[in-house]
């Protein structure tokens, strides 16, 4: 039972579960880069970076535990990808720096740039963070430009093993429609969970009011894109290896993966549901709240699936379109058996964080805040 | 195919030296403040007095300014080893990355979680639990520290590893001798210990501050007699931990303890310098003096006895080193021109590995393994060229531990001082004193970060000691991009840099609130 394959799809599980999560968690992302038209008044604009900003640590943890779960378990795409997609991954790292002092700093006095710099940081990173993650998530089913030599290592003159084809180093995404569709999914899924999250939290009439319709507004590009990004990538062909490793192109592959997977199917379609049922329900019943909970879930859900699809049932999850046998397995790329098998004791550890994480979260989020919080709260931003 | 260029690996290690160094300015008081605060509020818990409640909330709100930048600059350094370190990443990433997994997943959650409740949690949860919560978050942030120590001191000192030819990299066999490698644990003591160093002294610093100005003096007292303790206490244990990193340094790391003392030339029984200015012109093959003045420890002997725990016992210096040597156990050390022969048979024979598997001729490829394994200790050498690679720059890391060692030994004599006259009760009147605690905050800064220059600097030319040079491990990206983002990152970290000095010394000068 507890082969090498195994614990390879066990990490590539944690690394989708992982992606999912973040997914769910960039509503902090929406909410930023909603700053700005959401709210009008000054007291409006605290209320919402002071809900936000007790929430920011989590998603910017979860980025940076999923890229260190990567590295650990699967670090030849952490060599290629990050290496390789260099100015999209340092742009991504440049937005969500700017997020981390930017809470702390905006009320302060003595903080030298002004409290607007730091909110259009937060917006910044609020549109870039959001949107380009998902480019770069897209790139698993579109495929980048690289090539795969680890004999190079022998080359003393140029031991590189990973090298990119295209000097854009990662923006020539841009240029595939593709990716554009799940940048801007991610983007306005934020938005809406962001929507979502206020009418949770707020107990304000006005910004409530408001917040449902940015729900909609922000739901209805989503759900376009959303389908604009299944129904190409389920139509197209896959990146498909077969038992020698090789790897090929087949048709419909990634929808075929669904298919042979029922359970990963199921479970992508229930999420897709789940998400669309918290926003319905939420806009028919406005004494229901809870909104958040359930599309949320189904954000996790969905997102983990499609990541799921990407690397399970014999499908290179980091394809190369320039060199097809360099494309990226959780075979080919993984850690040693070793390494997988002292990560897997230690995540044994997570469930009891998670378990924390809850209780505090419980504990911190009995009502729902108003102005007046704010304004009683000696560490508000 | 592009070849490599130097100037692509000074820049990226320029990027990394310049990012760590960012990240190193934020993360000991973090480590050091953290301690002193949960310390406050203990006392808080116990005697239920206001101001002590009143003084923890102070220096807390001092704890997040920082905090804040410690997370900013660390997201860097995180995906940095992708991005300019990409084939390092693969050649180790089986070793070090997964101490990196585990220090997101265990520590900074602990971190972040227990953050909040720390600092909105004061009305909404109770006493005793927000007293854990800020206790939880210093342990986070010192497990975080044990995380990413663990893999530096690993590169300083490979164990627990063989390396794979069919996968080309480095793979971990042995992970509690990675975790529990004594040079990971010394190292992991002395950074935190520098981390609590600096906490007390910017402690005490900033109290005598209110003191000079004669404003919120009964909280400044009370915190000089926390912070001037824990001052004592940490330099005690900085400097045995410091010991103990000269040893494991002299023991695994023989160069960088040449270039450290500035030793040219091998003795038995040798000294330590105390103070000294390098001669400019000395290199390792002519016969200048290597100093122009230079004052020894009284202590003789000390050198072989600190280094290798036995007096007469031969230190190697850098001709040694260069030329090969043998210890006063017998063990012979061969030369660099050996050893990069060695270095050179052992690629060859990976090259020819693999050629030999991918002809399908095993026998053949059982016979270059046999080669490559007998060398592998050499491996790295076969990048290197000439001597002079492998000699990292000498006055840099000599004064920058000759300065950390002096500045040791007075945060010691300070703390010691703020200590007595406060218990005699008369801090207020030693002007002097006050005002010298004071200017040392800086020179705290500085001693942790020479500290690093000590280590780092120290190890050239290897990110993996004797095994994967800087120029075998960088990314291949084009050196004006690393150029631009070096620049995009010292633009951004100085502008930070300021606003966070301005707003920590606004904070001071309005001084603790009541609430
Ligand atoms: C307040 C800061 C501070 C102070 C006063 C000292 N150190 Fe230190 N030292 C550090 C802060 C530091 C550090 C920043 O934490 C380093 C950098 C890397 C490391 O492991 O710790 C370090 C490294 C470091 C190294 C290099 C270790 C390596 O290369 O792995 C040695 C040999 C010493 N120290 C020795 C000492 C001695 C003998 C001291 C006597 C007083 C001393 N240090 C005081
Ligand atoms: C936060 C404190 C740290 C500081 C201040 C620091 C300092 C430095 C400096 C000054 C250099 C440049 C050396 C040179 O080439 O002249 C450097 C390089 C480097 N350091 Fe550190 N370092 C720190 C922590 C770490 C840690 C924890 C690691 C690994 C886990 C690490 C890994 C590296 C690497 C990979 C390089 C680039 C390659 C090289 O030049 O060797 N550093 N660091
Ligand atoms: C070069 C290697 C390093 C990397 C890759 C790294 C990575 C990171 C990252 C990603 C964060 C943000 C965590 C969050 O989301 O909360 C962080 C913060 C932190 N790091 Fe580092 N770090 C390095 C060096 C160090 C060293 C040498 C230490 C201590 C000895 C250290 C201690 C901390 C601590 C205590 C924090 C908590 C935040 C703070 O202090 O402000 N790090 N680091």
């Amino acid at each position: 039972m507890f082969t090498y394959a195994f614990f390879q799809h066990y990490w590539w599980f944690i690394i989708s579960l992982l992606g999912g999560l973040l997914t769910f968690l960039l509503f902090i992302q929406g909410g930023q880069s909603m700053l700005f038209s959401l709210s009008k008044t000054e007291d409006e604009k605290r209320l919402l970076i002071n809900v936000l900003g007790r929430k920011w640590e989590f998603t910017f943890t979860t980025l940076v535990t999923f890229g260190g779960a990567f590295f650990a378990s699967f670090p030849l795409f952490y060599s290629t990808s990050f290496g390789g997609a260099y100015w999209v991954w340092l742009i991504i790292l440049f937005a969500f720096t700017i997020q981390a002092f930017s809470y702390e700093f905006q009320s302060k006095p003595g903080n030298v740039y002004g409290k607007k710099t730091y909110r259009s940081f937060l917006f910044i990173n609020g549109v870039v963070g959001s949107f380009l993650i998902g480019v770069a998530v897209a790139t698993f089913f579109t495929g980048s430009d690289f090539t795969v030599g680890k004999g190079n290592i022998t080359d003393i003159a140029s031991p590189v093993i990973s090298r990119w084809g295209s000097g854009w180093h990662g923006l020539e995404a841009l240029l595939c429609p593709r990716n554009w569709f799940l940048g801007l999914t991610v983007f306005f899924l934020a938005r809406t969970n962001a929507s979502l999250y206020f009418i949770n939290r707020l107990s304000d009439e006005v910004l409530e009011a408001r917040s449902y319709k940015y729900m909609i507004y922000n739901a209805v590009p989503f759900v376009v894109f959303f389908l604009a990004f299944v129904i190409s990538t389920f139509l197209s062909e896959g990146f498909a290896v077969n038992e020698q490793g090789i790897v090929y192109m087949e048709k419909y592959k990634y929808f075929m993966n669904l298919i042979e997977m029922p359970l990963v199917g199921i479970f992508f379609l229930l999420g897709v549901v789940a998400v669309l049922a918290g926003i319905i329900l939420s806009i028919v019943n406005k004494s229901f709240k809870k909104g958040i909970w359930i599309t949320g879930l189904g954000t996790v859900v969905t997102v983990t699936m499609l990541l799921l699809v990407a690397g399970y049932n014999n499908t290179a999850f980091y394809p190369s379109v320039a060199d097809l046998q360099s494309s990226l397995t959780i075979f080919n790329s993984s850690s040693s058996e070793f390494t997988l098998k002292v990560m897997s004791i230690a995540s044994i550890l997570v469930p009891i964080v998670a378990v924390y994480i809850f209780f505090a979260w419980r504990a911190m989020e009995k009502n729902k805040t108003d102005i007046q919080d704010v304004n009683d709260d000696s560490h508000a931003y | 195919m592009e070849l490599l260029d130097a100037s692509l690996v000074n820049w990226s290690r320029g990027q990394f030296a310049l990012t760590a160094m960012y990240h190193w300015i934020f993360v000991p008081l973090t480590l050091g403040l953290g301690i002193v605060m949960a310390i406050m509020e203990s006392v808080y818990y116990k005697t239920g007095k206001e101001e002590w409640k009143r003084a923890t909330k102070f220096w807390m709100t001092l704890f997040g300014v920082n905090f804040a930048m410690g997370v900013a600059t660390g997201i860097i350094l995180e995906f940095q080893f992708g991005t300019n370190w990409s084939n390092y990443s693969w050649f180790v990433g089986d070793i070090f990355g997964a101490p990196l997994a585990i220090e997101g997943m265990l520590a900074f959650f602990m971190e972040a979680t227990f953050i909040s409740i720390m600092f909105f949690g004061w009305k909404k949860v109770s006493k005793g639990f927000h007293l854990a919560s800020t206790w939880l978050v210093v342990l986070g942030a010192t497990l975080s520290a044990l995380w990413i120590l663990v893999a530096n001191a690993w590169m300083q000192y490979p164990t627990g590893m063989e390396f794979n030819p069919d996968t080309t990299r480095n793979e971990m066999i042995d992970f509690w001798s990675i975790l529990l490698s004594p040079v990971a644990i010394n190292k992991f003591l002395h950074t935190v210990y520098s981390g609590w160093v600096l906490g007390a002294l910017f402690t005490v610093g900033v109290s005598s501050w209110y003191l000079i100005r004669k404003r919120e003096v009964d909280f400044a007292l009370k915190s000089i007699k926390i912070g001037s303790i824990f001052g004592v206490v940490a330099s005690i244990l900085i400097i045995a931990t410091g010991d103990g990193s000269a040893y494991h340094v002299a023991q695994k790391q023989p160069m960088k303890l040449a270039v450290m003392e500035g030793l040219y030339e091998g003795e038995e029984g040798a000294n330590i310098v105390a103070m000294g200015l390098l001669n400019p012109d000395k290199r390792y093959d002519n016969d200048e003096e290597t100093f122009i003045v230079k004052m020894d420890v009284p202590v003789p002997k000390l050198l072989s006895l600190l280094g290798y725990r036995d007096a007469d016992a031969f230190v190697p210096g850098i001709k040694d080193i260069i030329n090969g040597y043998t210890l006063s156990d017998g063990t012979v050390v061969p030369s660099f021109a050996d050893r990069q022969a060695s270095g050179t048979l052992a690629i060859n024979a990976l090259k020819e590995y693999k050629l030999a598997k991918e002809a399908g001729n095993d026998s053949l490829a059982a016979e270059h393994l046999v080669v490559l394994r007998a060398n592998y200790n050499n491996f790295g050498y076969g990048y290197l060229e000439k001597p002079e690679d492998l000699i990292p720059n000498v006055p840099l890391v000599f004064y920058a531990f000759h300065f950390m060692v002096a500045l040791g030994m007075l945060f010691l004599l300070i703390f010691s001082l703020a200590w007595f006259f406060h218990w005699k009760k008369k801090l207020e009147s030693q002007k002097w004193l006050l005002w010298t605690a004071l200017l040392s905050i800086p020179l705290g800064y500085l001693a942790t970060q020479l500290g690093w220059v000590v280590a780092e600097v120290g190890r050239q030319p290897w990110t993996i000691q004797d095994i994967l040079p800087v120029q075998a491990a960088v990314s291949s990206v084009s050196t004006g991009s690393v150029q631009l983002t070096f620049f995009l990152f010292l633009a951004l970290f100085t502008a930070l840099l300021i606003a966070e000095i301005r707003i920590m010394m606004k904070q001071i000068q309005k001084g603790p609130e009541d609430h």
